[in-house]
């Protein structure tokens, strides 16, 4: 297959500035030649390359919208296009991005006192340092408001008891952004030190998606941290819904990415594979799909880049990050599942990469926010409505 | 130390290369266009040469249309300190001599001590600008280095080049033209921080007149291009595999006179 070239029907390029392609394009180079080689044995491994963090952290992606602390300062657009591009190597290298990114430097960034953005903010930017980020549990999953950890103040120490579950790299990270409910019922972040006693960490195994990609369970038995790791700025729901609206920005940008590599696997697997004397991209039903792809993909890149310029602007609404993941995510999913079809029995084999991004894409459905859960968010938003609530 | 860069942009390797309407030229419709591969070899050693030294200016230089300011950002985004930009429709038939004259009338004026390029650029593969402009600056030159070692002073430098089964080992008084072989080192990718940073970074426009040049007429041209003819389909020989063989033997031998 050739070399990936990126999708671009609308002349969408057009739209970029100098400096967002020249960063897409450093991106994309970077993924082509350091991860895309190694990506299929990660994959079988079920194990995500470990060495490649620092690298991230020096080519600048970690925190890459953040002002100071060695981060670069980028648009929000320019983040969107670094999301896509890593996605279009694997879900779970554009998810170490996004956590590292959005959920752990974020957080701390936004939420955090001096001391802590001095502390982790310039380790975190070059991958010294990794973290994670502990909101979902094993009985609160879309319902994070239900959550059964606890934080109890002591003495000189806050003692948290709890578990958390389903996060990525938990068991590689110095650092963990752990929201629990305090005595007085409020939701608070806290930050916990890999190596405290009482913290411990456990992988999950037996994936069939995300394979690429560590995701732990944390156990919090009696954990003493002190009272300086509290982050002091936010308090209630408001705190990592903060987070996850970040992340969620760039999974609708990544989901871009995801989708464009498969389209355009499937675009060359069509051009090439012959049956009945000629190309199958000959035949109506393979162009159906490879038109729906394609569709999908120039309808998805409008609107996370105007989403981008909202976001940039500072006018944007979490429903509209929300329209975005939900829509983005399901296209890619329905788009991948097209691609393996379009390469029949070659599609179930990790020769092609297209099957990886398809398992991939359901746990990016799934995760921050399901495609249902964001559904009723927007849902809820046009009638005024509110379909979790109590009746 | 002051290094120049001389870089060309070239399309992207990945080009599908059709020809134009002009039969004299490619059509460039499309095209992804990129730093000649050689010539990021020669931006990263000259970056290293800096940053082992502590001290330094590395300025790229390129001649070509107003498109050539992207690969020029590309090499201030990799980490060189500022870039000269000869744009001018004087030099749009430039061949490869009246390229190396602009190219060492610039580097006459910046005086560096060193010159890097790439050993040639990978669109025409004519790999002849470094060692022109060596000779239009009367300077010395050594082509295709896989290592070289400037001297604590910068008053001349070793230069390890490739030929057939090892290295030349040369020594070179400075100021001098070196251009850069695949090996010479690894370049680096641009960070993002050094992409947002390329932006503040001074791109001077000089036009041929400020160089007091007049671009004379090339005296190569490119008379026509002509895509390679399709290749012929393959063929099956059939039959008994006893005259099938007789028969390869013999079209080898005597269609194909390969053997």
């Amino acid at each position: 297959m050739e070399k990936f070239r990126g999708v671009d029907y609308y002349g969408i390029e057009t739209l970029l500035s100098e400096d967002e392609r020249m960063i897409r394009d450093a991106v994309r180079d970077w993924v082509e030649a350091e991860f895309i080689p190694i990506v299929p044995e990660h994959h079988r491994a079920g194990t995500f390359p470990i060495a490649l963090i620092p690298k991230l952290g020096e080519l600048g992606v970690f925190g890459a919208t953040l002002k100071g602390y060695g981060c670069a300062g980028l648009s929000s657009v320019a983040y969107g296009l670094i999301m896509q591009e890593l996605e279009r190597g694997d879900s779970g290298l554009r998810s170490c991005a996004s956590v590292q990114s959005g959920l752990v430097m974020y957080p701390i960034y936004a939420y955090g006192s001096d001391a802590q953005k001095d502390r982790w903010l310039p380790v975190l930017a070059t991958g010294e340092t990794v973290g994670c980020f502990g909101l979902t549990e094993p009985d609160h999953g879309s319902d994070p408001g239900g959550m059964k950890t606890r934080a109890v103040k002591k003495g000189d120490a806050y003692v948290l008891n709890g578990t958390k579950l389903w996060i990525t790299n938990g068991s590689i990270a110095d650092v963990a952004v752990v929201w629990a409910k305090t005595e007085d019922g409020e939701i608070r972040g806290f930050l916990v030190e890999k190596g405290t006693p009482g913290f411990s960490t456990l992988d999950i195994h037996g994936k069939f998606s995300m394979r690429a990609s560590i995701t732990s369970e944390l156990a919090f038995q009696d954990c003493r941290i002190p009272l300086d790791n509290l982050l002091p700025n936010v308090q209630g729901l408001r705190g990592p819904l903060g987070c996850l609206n970040q992340a969620r920005y760039g999974i609708a940008w990544g989901a871009v990415g995801a989708l464009m590599a498969c389209y355009d696997w499937a675009l060359q697997y069509a051009q090439q594979r012959v049956q009945f004397g000629k190309p199958i991209g000959s035949f109506q039903l393979v162009q159906q799909k490879l038109v729906w792809m394609l569709n999908e993909i120039t309808k998805a890149q409008l609107l996370v880049l105007q989403l981008g310029r909202l976001k940039d602007a500072g006018t944007v609404r979490p429903q509209q990050v929300s329209l975005a993941k939900m829509n983005n995510v399901q296209a890619a999913l329905d788009g991948a599942r097209m691609a393996r079809d379009i390469l029949g029995a070659a599609g179930i084999v990790d020769e092609h990469p297209v099957i990886r991004h398809m398992l991939n894409l359901e746990t990016v459905n799934t995760y921050e926010g399901t495609h249902d859960i964001h559904t009723l968010i927007v849902g809820r938003d046009v009638t005024g409505l509110d379909a979790f609530g109590a009746a | 130390m002051k290094i120049v860069v001389a870089i060309k942009q070239v399309p992207d390797t990945a080009t599908q290369v059709k020809i134009g309407g002009d039969p004299k030229a490619i059509d460039t419709a499309g095209i992804t266009w990129i730093v000649s591969p050689y010539d990021e070899f020669a931006i990263e050693e000259a970056l290293r040469l800096k940053e082992k030294r502590g001290q330094g200016e590395v300025i790229a230089v390129s001649l070509g249309p107003d498109r050539v300011k992207e690969a020029l950002r590309s090499a201030l985004a990799m980490g060189c300190d500022r870039a000269i930009h000869l744009n001018d429709p004087a030099w749009a038939n430039a061949d490869t001599l009246a390229t190396a004259q602009a190219l060492a009338a610039v580097i006459k004026q910046e005086q560096p001590a060193l010159v890097l390029c790439g050993r040639q650029a990978i669109d025409d593969d004519m790999g002849a600008v470094g060692a022109q402009l060596a000779e239009v600056l009367g300077w010395p030159c050594a082509s295709w280095i896989m290592e070289e070692a400037v001297d604590a002073d910068a008053k001349s430098v070793r230069v390890g080049r490739q030929v057939e089964g090892g290295l030349e080992v040369f020594d070179l008084p400075l100021p001098a033209v070196l251009s850069a072989q695949k090996g010479l080192n690894e370049p680096r990718y641009p960070t993002l921080k050094g992409i947002m940073g390329a932006k503040k970074k001074e791109i001077k426009d000089v036009k041929a007149g400020d160089l007091g040049l007049t671009p004379a007429a090339p005296q190569v041209a490119v008379k026509n291009l002509e895509a390679l003819p399709a290749r012929p389909p393959g063929r099956v020989i059939q039959g008994e595999i006893k005259d099938a063989v007789k028969e390869l033997v013999r079209a080898l031998r005597e269609d194909a006179k390969a053997i």
